[in-house]
């Protein structure tokens, strides 16, 4: 088996399930039926997106290994997504922040992965990187209306810019893994997409009145499979039914 | 017939063309341009299919449906989805955009007529009831994935636009 690949593919849609599992939390639970829809709908894209990661890791597993088992069956320190992604749906200014932050993120490395040269990685970033342009116009045309919203809107936004920023860095920030698909021509280049990761970032926040946090301090783990403390949560919706009835199917 | 499919026997093609979009029903799958090939091998038939968007969850049963489709007219068939290269509106039919607009459904207009729509409120798409244009987005994602919700401003009535995807 190709170890580097294998881990990059959990690393790339652990990321969309992960965030894709917090967005369908929401489901019914939006604060308008249009932004409920929206985003269940990008829940689903970013489901479609896991399944295609998780197929193809199945494949490159080689033994019996399926999406499901891929996306249901690790423990906590088998997941590589990043701490970001995990933090929770405190309120509609902490959705929209989390989304925008990865969303900017997203397209970087998408525009990147359609240079694979890896076939399949190459079309999963293809047909993604539609639905990513959705998504990212979508959350920074929020980010932009909340901020410059009312006095309440735009002050829970500087929270939750301020709660999520220091969880940014992390995911442009390559690893063992990342280095190596880099170097085979696989994966992105992570200090490239950084420099225009933080351009976009701070210039749209300086842009609309918000204030990134002045003391620098970053967050990092959850590539390596160090979760803050939410993650056992997710992990208990997603096993529960593996747990209680092992190797149950629909 | 569509011009990628033209290699393919006219009951195959049929049996095809009678497998719908359980999502917009009135369309046929070679209507939508998912199908993008079909080997046949005496009575073994392999069809690609390729998803319109990554999560949309009809392409579980479209492929069962395809499958049965092509055995009740004596064939054995395996049906591979694949990615590449990705779905565009542009594989939608002509005649698919016509079901579309009968169906109540706005077809999808050129690229930068629908950003302007989509982006910048621009009244550009005909209601599919009254045919005004003087329609207005109301949602950018709507009841699926491939759609936005749109009202129209004269007859009063809400709509699918069905989104150019490129
Ligand atoms: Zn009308």
């Amino acid at each position: 088996m190709q170890d580097n690949l294998y881990t990059y593919l959990l690393m790339l849609g652990d990321n969309s399930m992960i965030l894709g599992h917090r967005l369908s939390e929401l489901c019914g639970h939006g604060p308008s039926l249009e932004t409920d829809i929206a985003l269940t709908n990008m829940s689903l894209d970013l489901f479609g997106q896991v399944r295609s990661y998780f197929q193809y890791a199945a494949k490159v597993k080689g033994d019996d290994a399926t999406e499901d088992s891929i996306a249901f069956l690790r423990t906590e320190r088998k997941h590589l997504s990043s701490l970001l992604v995990e933090q929770p749906n405190t309120d509609f200014a902490h959705v929209i922040t989390r989304q925008y932050f990865f969303d900017q993120y997203h397209l970087l490395l998408l525009e990147q992965l359609c240079e694979s040269n890896d076939d399949q990685i190459n079309a999963i970033a293809k047909k993604s990187i539609k639905e990513v342009k959705y998504h990212h116009r979508f959350s920074k045309t929020w980010m932009r209306r909340l901020a410059q919203g009312t006095d309440v809107s735009h002050q829970k936004m500087q929270v939750a810019v301020t709660s999520l920023y220091p969880y940014t860095e992390e995911l442009s920030k390559a690893n063992g893994v990342e280095k190596a698909m880099l170097a085979e021509g696989i994966g992105a280049d992570l200090d490239a997409i950084k420099v225009q990761y933080y351009n976009e970032l701070d210039g749209l926040l300086s842009d609309i009145g918000l204030q990134k946090p002045e003391e620098g301090y970053f967050y990092k783990g959850g590539k390596e499979g160090i979760h803050t403390e939410h993650f056992g949560f997710i992990l208990s919706d997603f096993q529960y039914m593996q747990r209680t009835y092992p190797d149950m199917t629909w | 017939m569509v011009g990628h499919l033209s290699h393919i026997a006219p009951e195959i093609y049929q049996a095809l063309y009678k497998v719908s979009d359980p999502e917009v029903p009135v369309l046929s799958v070679l209507d939508l341009g998912i199908v993008r090939d079909v080997k046949q091998s005496e009575k073994q038939l392999e069809v690609d299919i390729t998803p319109t968007y990554s999560g949309c969850p009809a392409m579980d049963m479209i492929a069962v449906e395809i499958k049965y489709a092509l055995e009740s007219i004596g064939f054995q068939a395996k049906v591979n989805l694949v990615l590449s290269p990705a779905w565009t509106t542009d594989f939608l039919t002509e005649e698919g955009k016509d079901k579309l607009l009968k169906y109540g459904i706005a077809p999808p207009l050129e690229t930068s007529l629908d950003k302007q729509v989509l982006f910048e409120d621009a009244r550009l798409v005909p209601c599919p009831q009254c045919q005004s244009s003087n329609t207005k987005l109301v949602s950018q994602f709507g009841s699926t994935a491939c759609k936005s919700l749109f009202k129209c401003e004269d007859c009063l009535e809400p709509f699918d636009y069905f989104k150019c995807h490129k």
